[in-house]
């Protein structure tokens, strides 16, 4: 077969992948091979002090509490993304209503978990309402534990699974809950029966859109957060800040990285999709989306941001 | 499975300002192929729609067996729709779509395949029952929806628009399918179409609709051959239709005044008094065409003269377009035998129409 000028076409997006993805991800495997410097940084000399560190209870006791909110927020915010997506798929005013998801993203997103702050905070909103009420007399304490925590990535991530849910939602034939509705099923059977396995992909892609930023998350513990939230994106920033120790939080960052992909691939899998066979996912175009999304979200843990 | 009769009656529904229905009553009884026809936007879908359980009217009232149904839910009632696009369940294999309804009454496992095999073959797609839906073509997709709304033994089948996404010919293939299987079950069919000639070929009654009203009921002969309306002479099939008025009576032949043609005698079983402006009407296939003047051999005979427009030669028919001083006239000959035949007709040649008074009608009275 003669070679046509793809290559040529693709060299942008090799580079970008190089110079933004690849470079930072072998940065990252060969820190943490590395011996801490005394002021940070990394020394030259290769050791596996960091991956003997990881065998600490602590950072298993992080992981299972990260995993446990990330799980739960997750689960939280498809429940309300889903309906929320329906709801927006059969609107006529669908592009107010998808002003409206989008309009948080105007708001700097420290800002917006500061007014969550402002909000819940012993001297907040809330607080101030319920002693205006009578309800309590002292103010009540909202913040710094695990359902803060929750109630805020519920909120930020909201939109990252109303929208793909939407587009899905969207494309559905509608008439098909009738047929169901005709054949003799109920309303909430034809939703189970007939809109849930044909809005699939939407949902495994607000899945994964939600849980692995989540996952990562970073900010949202260290502001609304207590020290039962601690998660693992605090754990790295901290060996990074802290302790000084930027092997361990690389090598923290790479097990994450890595143990995401591979739930990443067997979700992937579970749903039908060849995710290493090229041109096997012809039927599940949301899926093949979902795989390169997950690759781009995947990087948050990696790099310990949010 | 025995058919339901299905009564409506005094049905109303608007959507905002827009009258769909109104004020609308058919009878359609046990066993019938009872089509709703009418153009786009006149209330056909909205009417099988209320029968279905998917819209609610205003008012009025919707009896299966003498029951109203309109207070149950659609999976109530003893009615099943094949929809417009089929609307297959995509994530589902064809015995899967068809098993749907058995599956939810939670049959067991070997009536299920008992059942769905049974209706499979009806429909003759027992080698595809491993395919989705996407793997067929549309012909196929029909009919997994017709074995889908039929495993559930409906007494009342609902057709909307069934065939309007097939070709022409594998339509006209459906439409004999169709008849079989309406024969073979006995349930009742109501079919929605915009195409008078599927209406005609399979219906026993047909109701015409236009603008949320029901204009006309009645079988396919009487449909075409004595239309109630101006509205549905124009909508079945091809027509010659006119205004004049009475001039005189006697008996069923009435002499009309028309502005284009004269004199015109058509016969109406009671026809109103001299000076009533009405509509009258001939089909092309009972003009007579030719280049001889016709005798005037009996009493009632129309005979025009004009000249050749345009000549449409389909194979087993040609239609002619005939100018007459005022007016143009559709006339069409069939080309049955070679002894039938006589002398070509040409584009531009001068010839003589001819029309019995039996064959022309009143559509319309205008008072």
């Amino acid at each position: 077969m003669k070679r046509g000028p793809g290559g040529l076409y693709a060299a942008p997006s090799v580079v970008w992948l190089t110079v933004f993805f690849i470079a930072p991800l072998l940065i990252i495997v060969l820190y943490s091979f590395m011996t801490p410097g005394a002021r940070g940084g990394v020394e030259l000399k290769p050791t596996l002090d960091a991956y003997r560190a990881i065998a600490n209870p602590v950072f298993a006791r992080v992981t299972f509490n990260t995993i446990l909110v990330a799980l739960g927020s997750t689960m939280i915010t498809l429940l309300i993304a889903l309906p929320c997506g329906y709801y927006m798929a059969r609107s006529s005013k669908q592009t107010l209503l998808l002003l409206l998801v989008i309009i948080p993203f105007w708001t700097n997103f420290l800002i917006r978990i500061y007014a969550w702050i402002a909000i819940l905070g012993n001297e907040g909103f809330l607080n101030d309402l319920l002693r205006a009420l009578g309800l309590a007399q002292d103010s009540v304490r909202f913040l710094y534990n695990r359902w803060a925590v929750m109630l805020v990535l519920v909120y930020t991530y909201l939109p990252y699974a109303i929208l793909p849910l939407f587009s899905t939602i969207d494309k559905f034939d509608f008439s098909l809950l009738e047929a169901a509705r005709d054949l003799g099923a109920t309303k909430l059977g034809a939703i189970k029966k007939v809109l849930l396995p044909n809005v699939r992909g939407g949902i495994l892609t607000a899945f994964l859109f939600t849980f692995i930023p989540i996952f990562g998350a970073y900010a949202v513990p260290l502001l609304v957060g207590g020290t039962e939230s601690y998660m693992l994106g605090n754990l790295i920033a901290d060996e990074l800040t802290k302790s000084r120790n930027w092997p361990l939080a690389s090598a923290i960052s790479l097990v994450i990285t890595v143990v995401t992909t591979i739930g990443v691939m067997l979700l992937l899998r579970a749903n039908g999709t060849k995710v290493l066979g090229g041109g096997g996912a012809k039927e599940e175009p949301e899926a093949r989306a979902a795989l390169v999304g997950a690759s781009l979200v995947g990087s948050a843990p990696a790099g310990g941001a949010r | 499975m025995i058919g339901s009769d299905v009564v409506i009656e005094n049905v109303n529904k608007s959507f905002g300002d827009f009258k769909a229905l109104d004020d609308v009553s058919i009878g359609i009884k046990k066993g019938e192929f009872f089509s709703l026809l009418g153009p786009s936007g006149c209330g056909k879908t909205t009417l099988l729609r209320i029968i279905a359980g998917f819209e609610e009217p205003q008012d009025g009232l919707v009896l299966l067996d003498g029951a109203n149904v309109l207070a149950l839910p659609p999976d109530g009632r003893k009615v099943n729709t094949v929809f417009q696009n089929y609307a297959l369940f995509p994530h589902l294999s064809v015995f899967e779509n068809v098993a749907f309804s058995l599956r939810l009454k939670k049959r067991p496992e070997s009536e299920v395949r008992e059942r769905v095999g049974e209706y499979l073959r009806l429909v003759e797609l027992s080698s595809h029952a491993h395919k989705k839906p996407a793997q067929l073509s549309g012909g196929q997709k029909q009919r997994v929806a017709i074995a889908r709304a039929l495993i559930n033994e409906p007494s009342v089948l609902l057709l909307d628009e069934p065939l309007s996404a097939l070709d022409a010919k594998l339509r006209q293939h459906m439409l004999i399918e169709l008849d079989a299987i309406h024969d073979k079950i006995g349930i009742t069919f109501i079919y929605v179409t915009h195409d008078q000639q599927e209406a005609l070929s399979v219906s026993d009654r047909i109701a015409v609709m236009n603008a949320g009203k029901v204009l006309q009921v009645g079988t396919p002969q009487e449909i075409y051959e004595s239309p109630a309306t101006d509205f549905v002479a124009k909508f079945i099939g091809e027509t010659n239709l006119f205004e004049g008025v009475i001039r005189s009576v006697k008996g069923e032949m009435t002499e009309i005044e028309s502005p284009e043609f004269g004199a015109v005698l058509v016969t109406d079983v009671d026809p109103p008094p001299a000076g009533t402006r009405v509509s009258w009407t001939v089909r092309p296939e009972k003009i007579r065409i030719g280049l001889d003047r016709p005798q005037r051999a009996k009493d009632g005979l129309n005979v025009f003269q004009g000249v050749v427009e345009e000549p449409i030669y389909s194979g087993f028919q040609t239609k002619f377009y005939v100018k007459t001083p005022k007016a143009t006239l559709k006339a069409v000959k069939q080309h049955a035998d070679w002894s039938d035949e006589g002398p070509e007709i040409a584009w531009k040649e001068e010839v003589w129409l001819s029309f019995s008074a039996e064959d022309a009608f009143l559509v319309e009275v205008k008072r």
